[in-house]
């Protein structure tokens, strides 16, 4: 977003200069050198903190070291075998499920509570707008280590409240079922903070619009549905970016439940958690860096397909 | 419309902000309990747990995660001038590890002297990670440490650690719980399997014990004690023999799944918030446990106060040789990135080489010591243990089970086995695959593991 801001800033500064630039070649000069100037602080910082980091990243990804028989250059071997390990490419087909499940759910409940507290304009809104971005206000590790306890069945409320009905509660952290508790889990965590974003756009929206529909004898429904979610496009599209790069990196929610629930959340069980427990837990730093960088690839290609899809909603091409 | 869209630019551009710093707050936090906490400062002596008494000495860092190191290592400094001990605890088990290997391939960070349980040992002398100590000092001490426990720590005349504590293995039961339901105390697996099926028909509620899907190493030690032994290895060699699907394997897993699947075991995972309590509120009617077990147990809250734990030898299996066999125990290591490896190595030697150290070690943190003037001391012998009501474990138990254990090879990439352990385990439990399939699985893929990693595997 910032990117767009400063091309058009700079775009406008060449139109008034334009005419100008052939008698002022020195002055032209001169500005660019302060451009550098301001600009070096943050090229340093970027050419230290992520360009430099991955390209090492990439070399120890060419490169293969075994236990047994040492290290040695490998070139793109690792990137075959990482894209027909069956570990990673099982990772990889989790958090699409992850994706295609979590997505519409996390951007569901936020467009319906915004919508919500957007017509409702008592205290009583305000108060639950709170409560409802409060989960983001909690650091992800904390409230995934709340809900390991909230899940277990000897300190979690579920045995006494099922035993109610004297029924018995399902296992939350078995196999079958811990992806639908990491699913509750991440949008209990998120979907508040996506609320805030869809809200801040609906607060945008010129009031007449509303006014002009109502006289033209649009519901309340129609006016929410046709209008509100059609002029917040934009909004609507960069919450799911982030919900889908979060989802493709899913690493911390699962990371901690695992310390309860190791059995059914496995180390392989995303690929950044292959990658983690490939460098920290089995020392293999070379491998792992390949599964960062085939990941990092998955995330980008997705995130700019998905925009490119949607770049006539997502106003970033107007 | 240009307000809005600014204003809509804006909002992203903060909440990139807000989301970034999330991230990174995130991570940090994560890292944090990793590694746990201050351990990432290996080398500085400023973010030492405990207090320097001699402050010109040179210092040697230590991490460990023993409980009562605190006091071990203040009486260490006190009686030292020439050396002062900075510990830190830096997680347990798999945490520490976990900082410890990354700090070694970072190539700086790492503590001087690190505790590493004897087992996995080979996973850092592979990566030629810990200092021959043998000509620091090492061989000479040889004589106060057991020929097995000596045989785990040293491979010829190289010596990699000095070991510390053992766990040889016993049943820690609740002799209220089977003198209330009239269950008579298993000393043999079929035995501990008819009591089980008695204890459920008497009424009780529990179980008779905790089967850990996520604890390989109990499985590995149950197989053991029926002449498991999977694995062949001498370290610096790339030969690995791995044979883990073996008859005997099978049906030491095959008989822990019937009582799984008949619901006459828990299936609790070990170490988690539910596990520790199910030990201490009477949820188990038993504690299959390492000699450091007790000392697990005495330091769980909310323990029943009625409980009255008794301590008897391992069951056997009828009809074989008795085995003793072994969870964990660990030892003291000086690791590669050690500044005067010289000191390191008298650190390890004598940190618990003294039978003051030793007491705070058996009687503050229930340790039991490979060293052997305090083993083989009346002391140790006859001490009585208020946890158990005054029973003499050690006399009872634990030193018989010591003196009989003889080994058991580990691949020196014992991590992934006990990772893959967990996960076949856990179908298991869940009634997906029988204990046959399991083993099968095991060997594939840790035969598969190995070949991946340049060694020459055999079975």
């Amino acid at each position: 977003m910032a990117t767009t801001t400063s091309t058009e800033v700079s775009r406008a500064g060449t139109a008034t200069r334009a005419p100008r630039r052939p008698r002022a070649g020195r002055i032209e000069r001169n500005r660019q050198r302060w451009g550098w100037f301001f600009l070096a602080p943050f090229a340093a910082v970027f050419l230290v903190l992520l360009v430099a980091p991955l390209a090492y990243a990439f070399w120890m990804s060419l490169r293969t070291d075994t236990l047994a028989a040492g290290e040695s250059f490998t070139g793109l071997a690792n990137y075959q075998r990482a894209f027909t390990d069956p570990l990673f490419l099982g990772g990889l087909g989790r958090v699409g499920l992850f994706v295609a499940v979590m997505v519409p759910i996390q951007l569901g409940v936020a467009l319906v509570a915004a919508l919500v507290l957007d017509t409702l304009a008592t205290r009583l809104s305000r108060f639950s707008r709170l409560m409802i971005f409060v989960p983001y206000a909690v650091p992800g590790m904390i409230g995934a280590l709340m809900w390991g306890f909230l899940y277990s069945p000897r300190f979690g409320p579920a045995t006494d409240i099922f035993g109610l009905f004297g029924a018995t509660p399902p296992g939350f952290l078995a196999p079958g079922t811990v992806f639908y508790s990491l699913v509750n889990i991440v949008t209990w965590q998120w979907a508040g903070y996506y609320m805030i974003i869809i809200y801040a756009a609906l607060r945008g929206i010129d009031p007449a619009v509303y006014e002009a529909a109502r006289i033209d004898g649009a519901s309340g429904f129609q006016i929410a549905t046709r209008i509100k979610v059609p002029m917040i496009s934009a909004a609507l599209v960069m919450v799911v970016i982030f919900a889908l790069i979060g989802t493709l990196q899913f690493f911390t929610e699962p990371s901690i439940l695992r310390n309860v629930a190791a059995g059914a959340i496995p180390v392989h069980y995303t690929p950044n958690m292959y990658a983690h427990g490939l460098a920290f837990s089995y020392q293999q730093f070379n491998y792992a860096s390949t599964i960062s960088f085939a990941l990092g690839v998955i995330v980008f290609a997705f995130s700019y397909l998905f925009l490119f899809l949607t770049r006539k909603r997502s106003g970033l091409n107007s | 419309m240009r307000t809005t869209r600014r204003a809509g630019r804006r909002t992203a551009g903060l909440a990139l902000v807000l989301g970034a710093a999330t991230v990174l707050a995130a991570c940090g936090s994560g890292d944090g309990g990793d590694g746990g906490g201050d351990g990432g400062g290996g080398s500085a002596a400023g973010s030492c747990t405990n207090t320097i008494v001699n402050e010109d000495a040179p210092v040697v860092t230590v991490w460990a995660w023993y409980p009562a190191m605190e006091q071990v290592v203040d009486l260490f400094n006190e009686t030292h001038d020439d050396v002062q001990v900075c510990w830190t605890n830096a997680g347990q088990g798999g945490d520490a590890y976990q900082a410890f290997s990354t700090a070694l391939e970072a190539g700086s960070g790492a503590p001087d002297v690190m505790m590493i349980e004897a087992e996995f040992l080979g996973q850092y002398t592979i990566r030629d990670a810990l200092v021959d100590i043998g000509p620091l000092g090492a061989a000479e001490v040889a004589d106060d440490y057991t020929e097995g426990a000596w045989s785990d720590v040293s491979t010829g005349d190289e010596v990699y650690a000095i070991p510390v504590d053992g766990g040889p293995m016993g049943f820690l039961y609740r002799q209220d719980i089977f003198d209330e339901y009239g269950v008579a105390v298993p000393t043999t697996w079929e035995e501990f399997a008819d009591a089980a099926q008695a204890l459920k028909d008497a009424g009780y509620e529990g179980y008779i014990a905790n089967f850990p899907p996520n604890w390989w190493a109990f499985t590995q030690a149950m197989a053991a004690q029926k002449g498991w032994a999977p694995f062949e290895y001498e370290a610096g060699s790339t030969d690995l023999r791995i044979d883990m699907n073996s008859p005997e394997a099978v049906e030491v897993l095959a008989f822990w799944n019937e009582l799984v699947q008949n619901d006459l075991v828990a299936t609790d995972e070990a170490f988690t918030a539910d596990y520790n309590a199910s030990l201490v509120d009477g949820t188990y009617a038993s504690y299959v446990a390492a000699a450091w077990g007790p000392g697990y147990l005495a330091g769980l809250s909310d323990a029943d106060a009625d409980a009255v734990w008794r301590a008897a030898p391992l069951p056997q299996w009828e009809g074989e040789e008795p085995r003793s066999v072994n969870i964990g125990g660990s030892t003291f290591a000086v690791s590669e990135q050690a500044e005067n490896p010289e000191l390191a190595a008298q650190v390890a030697i004598e940190i618990f080489g003294t039978e003051e150290a030793w007491k705070i070690g058996i009687e503050e943190a229930a340790l039991f010591p490979l060293w052997r003037p305090i083993l083989e001391s009346d002391y140790f012998r006859d001490l009585e243990y208020p946890f158990f009501d005054g029973q003499q474990i050690n006399n009872d138990v634990f030193l018989e089970a010591a003196a009989g254990y003889e080994g058991f090879a580990t691949p020196p990439f014992l991590t992934y086995v006990y990772d893959q352990g967990t996960q076949q385990l856990t179908a298991m439990v869940e009634g997906s695959v029988d204990a046959a399939t399991v083993m099968a699985n095991m060997q594939d893929d840790v035969a598969g593991y190995a070949e991946a990693q340049g060694f020459d595997v055999s079975q």
